[in-house]
Parts: C-alpha cells; sequence; structure tokens
C-alpha cells in the first residue's frame, strides 16, 4: 500500500497527521475555554504556525494530547477522541459531546502530500474552528463560571459514544484523502441535555479504568483525567513542566512550490506560543443577570434567550412532579443548568428568620415579577426551598388550598424605615386608577353639552361666512 | 468547467440581516482565503499566517469565526449595509439576495479585455419578517441562530467535497487568481452582487447590480 509514497513523503504525511491531530485537540479545548479567541494574521510567515493557521498551542494541553497519543497517530482502528462534558459544581456530569478523528482504509495514492494534503488539512482546520461555534456545547462553554464547568478528556481507540445519551447527533467536520487512508473529523453531540443524578453517575463505569476525579480548583491535577477547560496556570510562562515534553524541533513547513515537487526544506521552529489563560471573567455576573425566562412563565424580565432554550427543557421535566419539587427540596434532583436564586431571595431571607411564615395582610400575586419562577436549582435553606415550592405550584397550575405569606421585598430597598417605599410604589402603579376623560359618565356629559351648543355654534359661523371665504382665498 | 453554485436561504428580523449575512459571508471567506503569498527564488513560494477571531452577534444567539482581517470585514460590512438598504428602500416584501461569487480572471488579447471566470458562486437569499411582539423575538433570536448553524454546516460540507480550486498560480499570473490588495490575507478573487425582489416575485424588472468588489473596471 505504501510503496508508492516516496519515504520523504511518508515521514512528511506522519509530521502532518501528527501536526494536525495536536491542533485538532487545541481548537477544541480552546473553543470550550467560555472565551472569544482572537488571533492575528501575519503576512510574513514564521514557520512555527503550522497549516498557516494562527492557532496558539496551549502547554497543558499539548501535553495531555501527546501523552495520549503515545508517540502513535490515528490510524486504521485507532482513533483520537476529544471528549467534553460538564461538570456542576454539586459533582454531577454529563458527556456533551465528542470529537473524533479516525482514519478509514479509503486511500487516494494519487495525491501530492506536500501540497494538496497539507492544503487540505488546513481547510479542515478551519471547517473545525467554524463548527466547533456551532454545537450545542459552545453556548454552555460560553457561560460556564460558578454554576459549572467543562471538562475535557482526551483518549485514543475505539470511539465510545455511549455517554451521550439517546438521541444524539453527528455532524462530520470534513475528511482528508491521503496515501495511507482517509481521514475523517466529526463530532457526536448530546441532544438531551437532562442532568443524570448523583446516583446514576456513580453507578457508570470509569472509563479507562480511572474514576474521574471530583471537579478541583486547582488546574494541574496529575491524577485527575478530566481537565477543566477554563485554567488558570499561576505564573507558568513557559511552561517549566513540561519542558521535556517539547522535544525535538519540528519543522513546520511554510514554502510550497508552483512547479513538479522540489526540494521543501524551510527553517523554522515549532513551538507556538505559550498560552497563560485567565478564567472567564463573565461567570459570576452573568449568572445572577440571567434570570430564568421561560415562555411559559408570566416574566418582564428580558433573560439572554440561549439560557431559555435549556431552562424551558429542564421546567418541563420539573412541572411534571411538582410535588417533589416540594418535598424534595435537598436533593440534587436539579435541572441543568439552573441559575442559583437571586439576591432578591437572599434579602428576603436574610432580614427576619422565616420572615415568609410571619403573618401580615395577604399579599400574593401571581405575576409578582420579584417571586421567583418556578425552574429553581437546589435551595440551600429551608426557607429557600419553601418559597420555590409556593412560586412551583403556582406556574404548575396547581391551587393549593394553604397559601405561604410572602413578604415582598424588593432588591435594594429599605425595610421598615420607610412605608411608603420602593415596594408600595411598585404595588400602587401597577394599579393605576383609571383617567377621567376615559370614563363614560363624564364623556356623555360633554357630548350633551356640545349638542346643545350647535345650534348658537352654527349661527356664528354663518354670520362670518365672508370672513371664511376671504380665507380661504388666500389658501388658494 | 463548471462553476459551482450553493444557495443559503434565511428568514429573519430587518435587524438581524446585518449580522446573519456576515456570519455567512465570513464563514466561507474563511475558507477561501489564505495567509499572503511571498515569492522567492522562481517556482518557490512561502504562505502567510491567517488569524481568526471570535464574533458574537448582538441580535441572533450565534457566535461566527471570521479571519482576523479588518480591511476584509470592512469590505464585507460595505457590501452588506448596501444591500440592507436597498433592501428596506425598494418598498419590495423583504426579499431579496446577495451573492458571492469566486472567478478567476483569465487574459485576452487585445483589444478584448480580460474575461472573469466564476468558479463558485454563493446565493444567501434573505426574507425579512416583522414580528409582532417581543416574545416572538426572542423566539426569533434562537431559532435564527440554530438556522445559521445550519448553514455553517452546509457551508462547510460544501467545501469539504474539495471540489474544484483553481491552480496555485506563478508569481505573475497571482493576481488573477487572489485579491492581493489587502495586506494582511489573500482572499480568492471574489465579488459580491445582490437583488432585490420586487413584490411580484420576479427579480428582473428591479435588477439593481452593484459591483462591490471587482479589481477589473470593465
Amino acid at each position: 500500500m505504501d510503496s508508492d509514497l516516496s519515504p520523504q513523503d511518508r515521514k512528511d504525511l506522519d509530521k502532518f497527521i501528527k501536526f494536525f491531530a495536536l491542533k485538532t485537540v487545541q481548537v477544541i479545548v480552546q473553543a470550550r475555554l467560555g472565551e472569544k479567541i482572537c488571533t492575528r494574521s501575519s503576512s510574513s510567515p514564521t514557520g512555527s504556525d503550522w497549516f498557516t493557521l494562527a492557532i496558539k498551542d496551549i502547554p497543558e494541553v499539548t501535553h495531555e494530547a501527546k501523552k495520549a497519543l503515545a508517540g502513535q497517530l490515528p490510524s486504521i482502528g485507532r482513533s483520537m477522541c476529544v471528549e467534553i462534558s460538564l461538570k456542576t459544581s454539586e459533582g454531577d456530569s454529563m458527556e456533551l459531546e465528542t470529537w473524533c478523528l479516525e482514519m478509514n482504509e479509503k486511500c487516494e495514492k494519487d495525491i501530492k502530500v506536500s501540497y494538496t494534503v497539507y492544503t487540505r488539512l488546513s481547510l479542515l482546520l478551519k471547517s473545525l474552528l467554524a463548527i466547533t461555534r456551532v454545537t450545542p456545547a459552545y453556548k454552555l462553554s460560553r457561560k460556564q463560571g460558578h454554576d459549572y464547568v467543562i471538562l475535557y478528556r482526551i483518549y485514543f481507540g475505539d470511539v465510545q459514544l455511549s455517554g451521550l445519551g439517546d438521541g444524539f447527533q453527528t455532524v462530520r467536520v470534513g475528511i482528508v484523502g491521503t496515501p495511507i487512508g482517509t481521514l475523517t473529523l466529526s463530532c457526536a453531540y448530546r441532544t438531551n441535555l437532562a442532568l443524570m443524578s448523583s446516583r446514576q453517575f456513580e453507578r457508570t463505569a470509569p472509563i479507562m479504568g480511572i474514576i474521574i476525579d471530583h471537579f478541583v480548583e486547582r488546574p494541574l491535577g496529575n491524577t485527575a483525567l478530566m481537565h477543566p477547560c477554563n485554567y488558570r496556570a499561576p505564573g507558568e510562562e513557559e511552561g517549566g513542566a513540561y519542558a521535556g515534553v517539547e522535544d525535538s524541533q519540528e519543522v513546520c513547513t511554510t514554502s510550497f512550490s508552483t512547479s513538479p515537487p522540489s526540494q521543501m526544506v524551510v527553517p523554522g521552529k515549532e513551538g507556538g506560543v505559550p498560552q497563560v489563560l485567565l478564567q472567564p471573567s463573565h461567570g459570576t455576573q452573568a449568572d445572577h443577570g440571567r434570570l430564568p425566562s421561560c415562555p411559559a412563565a408570566d416574566m418582564p424580565h428580558q433573560a439572554p434567550p440561549s439560557s431559555c432554550n435549556v431552562l424551558s427543557r429542564s421546567t418541563e421535566v420539573k412541572s411534571a412532579s411538582p410535588s417533589d419539587a416540594i418535598e424534595t427540596t435537598f436533593t440534587r434532583k436539579v435541572g441543568a443548568f439552573v441559575n442559583k436564586p437571586t439576591t432578591q431571595v437572599t434579602t428576603a431571607s436574610l432580614d427576619l428568620p422565616f420572615a415568609a411564615f410571619a403573618p401580615r395582610a395577604y399579599d400574593l400575586e401571581e405575576n409578582d415579577p420579584m417571586v421567583h419562577p418556578p425552574a429553581s436549582p437546589t435551595p440551600s435553606s429551608p426557607l429557600q426551598g419553601s418559597l420555590h415550592s409556593q412560586s412551583s405550584s403556582q406556574s404548575g397550575g396547581q391551587t393549593q388550598e394553604d397559601f405561604v405569606m410572602v413578604d415582598f421585598k424588593p432588591a435594594f430597598s429599605k425595610d421598615d424605615l420607610l412605608p411608603m417605599d420602593l415596594g408600595t410604589f411598585y404595588r400602587e402603579f401597577q394599579n393605576p386608577p383609571q383617567l377621567a376623560s376615559l370614563s363614560i359618565d363624564v364623556s356623555a356629559q360633554s357630548m350633551a353639552e356640545d349638542l346643545d351648543s350647535l345650534p348658537e355654534k352654527l349661527a356664528i359661523y354663518e354670520k362670518d361666512i365672508d370672513e371664511f371665504d376671504a380665507f380661504v382665498d388666500t389658501l388658494q | 468547467m463548471n462553476c459551482r453554485s450553493e444557495v443559503l436561504e434565511v428568514s429573519l428580523e430587518g435587524r438581524q440581516v446585518d449580522e446573519a449575512l456576515l456570519s455567512l459571508l465570513h464563514t466561507i471567506l474563511l475558507h477561501r482565503s489564505t495567509g499572503k503569498f511571498h515569492y522567492k527564488k522562481e517556482g518557490t513560494y512561502s504562505i502567510g499566517t491567517v488569524g481568526t477571531q471570535d464574533t458574537d452577534c448582538d441580535f441572533i444567539d450565534f457566535t461566527f469565526v471570521r479571519v482576523s482581517s479588518d480591511e476584509l470585514d470592512r469590505v464585507i460590512r460595505k457590501a452588506v449595509t448596501e444591500f440592507k438598504d436597498a433592501l428596506g428602500n425598494s418598498g419590495s416584501d423583504g426579499m431579496g439576495q446577495i451573492s458571492l461569487e469566486f472567478y478567476q480572471k483569465k487574459k485576452s488579447r487585445w483589444p478584448f479585455s480580460d474575461e472573469c471566470i466564476p468558479w463558485e458562486v454563493w446565493t444567501i437569499k434573505v426574507n425579512v419578517v416583522n414580528l409582532a411582539n417581543e416574545q416572538e423575538r426572542q423566539i426569533c433570536r434562537e431559532k435564527v441562530g440554530e438556522k445559521l448553524g445550519e448553514k455553517v454546516i452546509n457551508i462547510v460540507e460544501v467545501i469539504n467535497r474539495h471540489e474544484y480550486l483553481p491552480k496555485m498560480p506563478t508569481q505573475s499570473e497571482v493576481d488573477n487568481v487572489f485579491d492581493t490588495s489587502l495586506k494582511d490575507v489573500q482572499p480568492y478573487l471574489y465579488k459580491i452582487t445582490y437583488q432585490i425582489t420586487d413584490s411580484l416575485g420576479t427579480s428582473v424588472s428591479t435588477t439593481m447590480r452593484r459591483l462591490i468588489k471587482d479589481t477589473l473596471a470593465l
């Protein structure tokens, strides 16, 4: 099979495939960091940018990829896979997608390795850049922070898709034929985003014999198989731990020929730019800014709609058994990607212990914007639990005999010092008195008066008819 | 050689037109741009590096990747803005199409001018809808985002068929294949044209043809 391929071409091809695999991993992991990626174009080739694309190399990711490859290349029956999963701060975990770089037996003997294969691999990397922003995990990864993080795992061998749940979809990024086989890059992604319960997670057999660690703050867990995508490498500019990994300087092909194949050697160094990444800063604020806004609930808040799809799904899951929500306030059965309670509830709970149960004038409004929407995360106190159960029972459409008094405390308002405060103002402006001019009696009265005065007005106008005619003439 | 033609259709709100078109045009151009060529001794050349940049849309739930070239971005934005203005001013039902055509120049003998031979044409048909309330707009944000994702997958699928691409040119021929006017990247020669469909659905009677990018002044 390889007899037609010259040794130099074979060597080049192996190098291309190796670096393509490494760059693929970089693109996928960087796309799940939760930040926007930006690299600069450079008109002068530096020799360190493989496939003529500016893709930075995160040292830890390169290290993990090389470790997984263990000196081998993706070949027939041995695929390189990058698994992306989500882990909540409570420890629940879920696989989101698996990217596979596979090789099959279909060979393209006549293809030029040095140019055509290289260019097509470059095109495939560009396609990967585009597709990584399109799969559902991208939006999730942009919102990672305190509630959940995105992890990655690289493995080599048979593709494992069982963790993606039922009905997962596959998208093919592209294929590149080579003289030794056809490389295919594809992604299988989960469509069913209901989170597993923690019990279910423990029952799952450990992957490749290593148990996945719980979420750790420290980015460089030596034994952790899963790695956080948004890590912080403290003071690590040159990747000191990885000095041994960056082995021989690999030459990046940057010179091409328009004439029949000639020499390809170009001086250059591999390496890319070691990148120290910071944790995304939008996590906290975005969380609190994002009140769930599901179509079912009547909420005046305008939450970013990207959270809506997922949350509406989790709402569907939750509303099926609202009684569970009331009783099991301390379980971990939460909808995926649901926000924690906002500060409004926290404010209420801090004022008086069990203020919600204090006997006050009954004031319960279903469309009250300050009352929590149905889909809510695990409450951390009995007080919040009862408030959630209150709202979920309302949205579930169930009427209950006994009501819990909810003291309406708007966020950031002072309490008990000024009786006429923000809360009262809200109540009053929502029920304004009717406008006087719109009331029927007044209008009827004025109508009658108008009718009576008509004959007099007509008489006056008839007297002045000459003036009116003169005025009209001036206009013409 | 037949020109490859692909059509993409999108229905969206007026304020989403800019971003939707930018995302699709930039996705195509990302795949149809290379680094700058630097020709060395006869027969060899090196290629510069193309950077990429994520761009979030404000009115659509979508992020797209574009080539890191402000010059190219300006040109595309200008074309999209012209199309959008034409769409708004035409008084039609908000239907039109914008085409991104990649072509090669073929030198002809004097007195004939050079020929432009298209080898790939992407047409994006736009249908602008009016929405009644904010809730519908929110749903539209997500739906259009998903649709654009599907279009990106379509684009990638077509490009990865690895069908005809112009042969790599020699130094003297490079301007017949690539647009070398930008300083940081080098897309294949392209032009953007648009048509507004009038209310009767015919595109012939109210055709407005504008050549935004044409290095050959005919």
